[in-house]
């Protein structure tokens, strides 16, 4: 907000919301793409959609430099224990969006081979349904998580 | 592998009864005769794009290599099927090709669920190798002479082979949170 | 991993031999699931069974001494340039893991690689990591339902898994198909084929470098899902081909849309060929690198573009026509040193005839039904579902029961874009298939890596996989 008290071209504000602010605008997806929620995930990325726009074009191949996992796709039992050590890799602040149906709860294949959910192996914040969601849908699930960011407190 | 052939299958009597294939003489095919001829308990059937062999354990080596040598040299596909009320339990059906001749070849062979084992077509066809792998994962039939029989889909501690017949799907209730405090 | 926590509740237990098809007892409610998440924070000291999660035991590459599968490992039949003398001290060798979360695995595809300086000696892939147990699910569902199953497996070429199963599935129920409807399906194909092979171009740029290759093959990749969306409701797992014809007839003006395409195609095929074909670091990063000979390829399953590129003609769309592919003119484009830079060649070669042929689906698609006037497979006209309830219950059994298929098995094929899609299915004369195999073309692809990649720099591996186009849905299955 702009204070009275200040010179003019100063701004105020508190500390919650500017760090906040920070963390929404440059986000870090880390590239961790499972199946077909992966191909939207990158179609996204791509031109035609522009995740740019959101600050989140970095797509980093190491989880370190990385604040956000979207888990795009289907969870195989085999992979699970390596999705976790990936999440365990990221720096926090971190988040993670389950993206598409086989993500968030096992989908059409409930069966042996599959995580149910993989709510089960590492904590989720946002959930975009859709088999597979379109960009749009993941979009919405990104802006979702922004306004969580913004209304949360700096400390995690 | 063994030596014996054990005349009856030891489980149980048979549940369904199995028609045999109706045995065509000779499939007319310049590569195909001397092989059937050569292994009386083999057995030819035309198919849509070529002809399928049923074939004895003890003569599938046999069997793959002269088709090879004869032209089938594309390795194309190999996989299992468990008929469980059937005798004997599992089939493994092998699919070749030859490109000059445009012709498949479906090689049918019988494994006893007693005895799940087969040799190895690895020495063959180096393509062999991930499809008995696979086999092997999915169905538990081991392969003699295989180099690498180790699980390739599933983890290596899984226990059970899920295209089992007898294997549960696994599936998990799928569970709504407030279901059950509603009822 | 004895100890660990197990992760899920689902039932893994084999029943008992008694009740062998017995269905797995419900377990728990919510409040009883544990969650990994909760039974270690990270940060915390880890647990035993934390890091050795992801050892996967004998499928990994062992030292050479423990190592059976030496001779596939090193791909010994490989001839190519790099080979380099052997002369380099056994302690200078050292094993690197690439993969499974890589960006230029395409997927979770994973490379154990075994180097010596700057040379691959040994690669063994290790695969698994999308297991999805589709043909188990397959055996629940019905052939009804089998096309939503069997179109999540190679999520880049959707439409060849979907007309594969419907093929088979009407090879055993023995009934023919209207002209329209398979006029459609080739339809699909060819511009699936065009859009699949769009994404690989753009991986292929990516993977060596040529980020804005990626921009521009995402670009025009959105045309063709597009027009699919439009057309089947989803821009991909479309469910759109099934037994008995397709779901729904095309919708008023998909000409236009067709012809748009085909429209902007050309230019933007050209675009792509100023970008890349004069490009030197693209020629360097490809000619030469990740050869496969004709007899390896054979031995190895090897199909699709990596055959053709090594010079072999086979396409089963002109081998073992299907759904009237023949009525249709085009070529197959051939390679001849059967390296990444001829797979490039051969790929853009098909892009160009499968354009063609949609070309000639659109100047002469015949009229009529868009699926089997068969009605034991084909539901109900809507107006007829409002009109008679007769067709109201036939509608109803037909997707709740599904129908039956004659017994019998049967192998079909089709040319996918990465090679011979093949379904292996089993009828046992109920509603649901006795056994689906899938014969993926990228499961036999990935199996030939260690041929075309060992001997060669470590700069190349990820070319050659990049030209493999392996999906790993396909795969893992």
């Amino acid at each position: 907000m702009v204070s009275e008290a200040a010179p003019p071209g100063f701004l105020t504000t508190n500390l919650d919301k500017a760090v906040n602010w920070v963390r929404t605008q440059s986000m870090w997806p880390v590239s961790f793409g499972l199946a077909c929620c992966a191909i939207e995930m990158m179609a996204t990325g791509a031109a035609h959609n522009d995740l740019a726009r959101f600050g989140m074009e970095v797509f980093r191949a190491s989880p370190r430099q990385a604040d956000l996992m979207i888990v795009a796709g289907r969870l195989s039992q085999k992979m699970a224990p390596v999705l976790r050590q990936v999440y365990d890799q990221m720096a926090e602040p971190k988040w993670v969006i389950s993206m598409g149906a086989c993500a968030s709860s096992g989908g059409m294949f409930n069966n042996y081979a599959l995580v149910q959910g993989v709510d089960q192996v590492v904590p989720v914040d946002v959930y975009v349904p859709g088999c597979p969601p379109g960009p749009q849908s993941l979009m919405h699930g990104i802006l979702t998580l922004q306004d969580q960011i913004m209304a949360g407190e700096i400390k995690r | 592998m063994t030596d014996e052939k054990a005349p009856v299958e030891s489980n149980d009597e048979p549940m369904e009864e199995v028609v045999p294939e109706p045995a065509v003489a000779l499939p007319g095919d310049g590569v195909l005769d001397p092989i059937v001829t050569a292994h009386p308990a083999t057995v030819a059937v035309p198919t849509r794009h070529g002809h399928l062999l049923s074939v004895d354990r003890e003569d599938l080596v046999d069997v793959v290599t002269a088709a090879r040598d004869g032209g089938y040299r594309m390795f194309i596909d190999y996989c299992g099927v468990d008929h469980l009320r059937r005798r004997p339990r599992f089939e493994v059906v092998l699919n070749l090709l030859d490109i000059d001749r445009k012709q498949r070849l479906e090689v049918h062979v019988a494994v006893r669920a007693d005895e799940p084992s087969l040799p190895s077509l690895t020495g063959i066809f180096p393509g062999a190798n991930f499809y008995e792998r696979e086999i092997f994962d999915l169905f538990g039939i081991s392969f003699v002479g295989h180099p690498d029989l180790a699980r390739i889909l599933l983890p290596d501690d899984w226990e059970g082979h899920p295209l089992r017949k007898d294997y549960a799907v696994g599936s998990v209730p799928v569970q709504f949170k407030e279901a059950h405090k509603a009822r | 991993m004895s100890d660990t926590p197990s992760l899920t509740t689902g039932d893994r237990e084999t029943p008992s031999a008694e009740s062998p098809l017995e269905t797995p007892t419900p377990v728990t409610d919510s409040d009883e699931r544990r969650r990994l998440h909760d039974v270690w924070v990270a940060g915390t000291e880890e647990p035993d069974w934390v890091k050795d999660a992801t050892d996967e035991g004998a499928q990994e590459l062992l030292s050479e001494a423990d190592e059976t599968s030496l001779a596939t490992q090193r791909g010994t039949l490989v001839d190519d340039d790099y080979l380099v003398e052997d002369d380099v001290d056994e302690e200078e060798r050292q094993i690197i893991n690439m993969g499974p979360q890589h960006p230029s695995t395409h997927g979770v595809l994973r490379l154990q690689l075994e180097l010596e300086g700057e040379t691959i000696r040994r690669v063994k892939p290790i695969i698994g990591y999308l297991h999805t147990g589709m043909e188990k699910t397959a055996e629940t569902l019905t052939y009804m339902q089998g096309s939503t199953n069997v179109t999540r497996m190679d999520y880049l070429s959707p439409f060849f898994n979907e007309l594969c199963f419907s093929l088979a599935v009407e090879d055993l129920l023995g009934i023919d198909i209207p002209p329209r409807a398979q006029a459609i399906r080739i339809l699909m194909t060819e511009l699936n084929r065009v859009s699949s092979h769009l994404l690989w171009v753009a991986t292929q740029g990516m993977d060596i470098g040529a980020l804005s290759m990626m921009i521009y093959g995402w670009r025009e990749r959105e045309l063709f899902l597009e027009f699919f969306e439009s057309a089947t409701g989803l821009r991909m797992n479309h469910n759109y081909i099934r037994p008995g014809g397709v779901a729904a007839d095309l919708h008023d003006g998909w000409e236009d849309e067709v012809e748009a395409i085909l429209e902007a195609m050309p230019g933007a095929l050209a675009e792509y060929e100023e970008l890349l074909n004069e490009n030197p670091i693209f020629l360097d990063r490809t000619m030469g690198v990740g050869v496969i000979t004709p007899d390896e390829a054979l031995a190895y399953g090897v199909t699709g573009p990596a055959l053709r590129a090594a010079g072999v003609d086979w396409d089963l769309r002109k081998a073992m026509p299907y759904s009237g592919i023949e009525n249709y003119e085009f070529d197959v484009p051939l390679g001849k040193h059967g390296d990444v830079h001829d797979r490039y060649l051969v790929r853009f070669g098909e892009v160009r005839q499968s354009l063609g042929i949609v070309r000639q689906v659109l100047e002469t698609m015949p009229e009529g039904d868009f699926r089997t006037e068969d009605r034991k497979v084909t539901p109900p006209p809507r107006k007829r579902i409002d009109e008679s309830m007769e067709a109201l219950i036939h509608h109803f059994k037909l997707f709740t029961e599904g129908f039956k298929v004659p017994p019998g098995s049967v192998y079909q094929a089709v040319e996918s874009p990465r090679g011979e899609l093949g379904m292996y299915l089993v009828s046992d004369g109920s509603a649901s298939p006795w056994r689906l195999h899938v014969r993926g073309p990228s499961f036999a692809n990935v199996q030939a890596l260690p041929v075309m990649m060992t001997d060669s720099l470590v700069a190349d591996i990820v070319s050659t996989l990049a030209s493999v186009d392996p999906v790993l849905g396909d795969v893992d299955r």
